[in-house]
């Protein structure tokens, strides 16, 4: 459980962390390391430099654009935690961040690393992809930017490109009757999921869903959002057995992983059992109930 | 490589290779046996220190990170030589330990809880100490410590005055 050996640096700003990519494509960025140091202490991640980002202060940061709310890529996940403007802004990050780690992961672990890594049952993950975040990276000395749903193309894999750094995550804030809802089932309270589902929603004046996003994770290598469930459930009342046959029907489509600890079939199974559920929180949560 | 590092308040230069963990550096290289290694993966939580205050795991920290950040371990909890701080106090007067292979995690855990949140709730202090593992108490008496520390911390347990 010792990691091999390799070298570190500490660059002062992006483009400096960038150029020592460049240089060693065996190179990582490390910022909080609660995935990356089990890596290497397992010994199933060897890279030759760590690049630490941790301490890179324009990296560090929660701030509110009017219509969304931009975090800086080494922002900790207990800043979010804490934090009022997510919790009034982004309450569905709000909701889910609880879920990842332990108080003592979250201490360290930072919001951008987790999104970069990609573990298909990472709760941040499926946050960006459900609220349709924009990731923003630096590479080559140019910022661009990304739809989340655009930057997973497999289990921890993404189309950040080689000696790239992620930079920033805005997720857009949602206006109205705003409710939000979070499940997932994992083997003991904090351990990985094996299938997660997160569901924002509006309700119009009459009640009715005006919009909804509904994602699902640890299920298939990267988290979804099921667009044809979410295009079925926009109008209606939300009522139980509507739900129950959108989400039916999206999850039909899917490929579900399979593993030790769950089968396809449990992981489809669950995945409609908790999408309901979550569906049925935000509703409740929409209307000033829990 | 010559780090530098702060731990319980006094500064040390120390030489590390970079893959060296903050666990290792310090129980290695500054003899402070406190922080105990566990699983070294991060699963266990037997390694927590303080970090500028917070709880977090040592053993997903290589060495070069924590310079410039105060690290406290068990040995800096206690007010003088040979006194123990109310959370440890609180240990031993609930039973909260046996073999005390996960102790010092869970006081540390306790003290970064109660930085924060000086009148916890009892699910507060589970969460606190989840990531914690303990194979002896069953944890019943540790969540009564840490209560009961919080108690005394507040002065809430004072005499009544006559």
């Amino acid at each position: 459980m010792k990691a091999a050996p390799f070298e570190y640096s500490r660059p002062a700003t992006v483009d400096e962390a960038c150029a020592l990519l460049a240089a060693d494509a065996n190179a990582r960025v490390i910022a909080g390391g609660q995935t990356l140091v089990p890596m290497m202490a397992m010994r199933l991640a060897r890279p030759t430099r760590l690049v630490d980002i941790a301490r890179i202060a324009d990296l560090s940061y929660i701030k509110d654009d009017g219509d969304g709310v931009a975090i800086g890529a080494a922002t900790r996940q207990c800043l979010a935690e804490r934090s009022a403007l997510v919790k009034a802004k982004l309450p569905l990050l709000a909701r889910a961040i609880p879920w990842i780690g332990h108080t003592a992961t979250r201490a360290r672990g930072t919001v951008g690393g987790s999104i970069a890594n990609g573990d298909p049952a990472a709760e941040l993950p499926l946050i960006a992809v459900t609220l349709a975040a924009t990731l923003s990276y630096r590479a080559d000395g140019a910022t661009e930017e990304m739809p989340a749903d655009e930057f997973y193309i497999g289990p921890t894999i993404t189309n950040l490109p080689a000696g790239g750094i992620l930079t920033a995550v805005r997720f857009p804030v949602w206006s109205g009757k705003v409710g939000t809802g979070f499940h997932e089932v994992n083997a003991r309270s904090s351990d990985f999921a094996f299938v997660s589902a997160a569901v924002q929603l509006a309700l119009a004046e009459d009640g009715s869903c005006e919009r909804i996003a509904i994602g699902i994770g640890a299920v298939t290598d990267f988290p979804v959002r099921l667009a044809s469930a979410e295009e079925a459930l926009t109008g209606t009342k939300l009522d139980e057995t509507a739900v129950r046959d959108a989400l039916h029907a999206a999850l039909a489509d899917l490929e579900p992983m399979e593993d030790l600890h769950a089968s396809a079939e449990y992981r489809r199974r669950t995945a409609l059992v908790l999408g309901a559920r979550a569906i049925a929180d935000a509703k409740a949560n929409a209307q000033g109930n829990a | 490589m010559r780090i530098k590092l702060n731990v319980n308040g006094k500064e040390h230069e120390v030489d590390v290779e970079p893959r060296t963990t903050l666990l290792d550096c310090l129980r290695d290289v500054l003899n402070l046996k406190g922080a105990h290694a566990g699983c070294e993966h991060g699963v266990c939580g037997a390694c927590t220190v303080l970090y500028d205050g917070v709880a977090v795991r040592s053993c997903l920290i290589f060495a070069p990170q924590a310079e410039g950040s105060a690290i406290t371990t068990i040995e800096g909890v206690t007010p003088a030589p040979g006194e123990l701080s109310p959370v440890q106090d609180a240990f031993c007067e609930t039973h909260g330990l046996q073999c005390g292979y996960c102790t010092p995690a869970m006081v540390l855990a306790a003290h970064s809880l109660l930085a924060g949140n000086p009148e916890p709730t009892r699910e507060e202090i589970v969460e606190a100490i989840s990531g914690n593992i303990c194979r002896c108490t069953g944890y019943a008496q540790i969540v009564e410590a840490i209560a009961l520390a919080a108690e005394r911390m507040r002065g809430v347990n004072r005499p009544t005055e006559l």
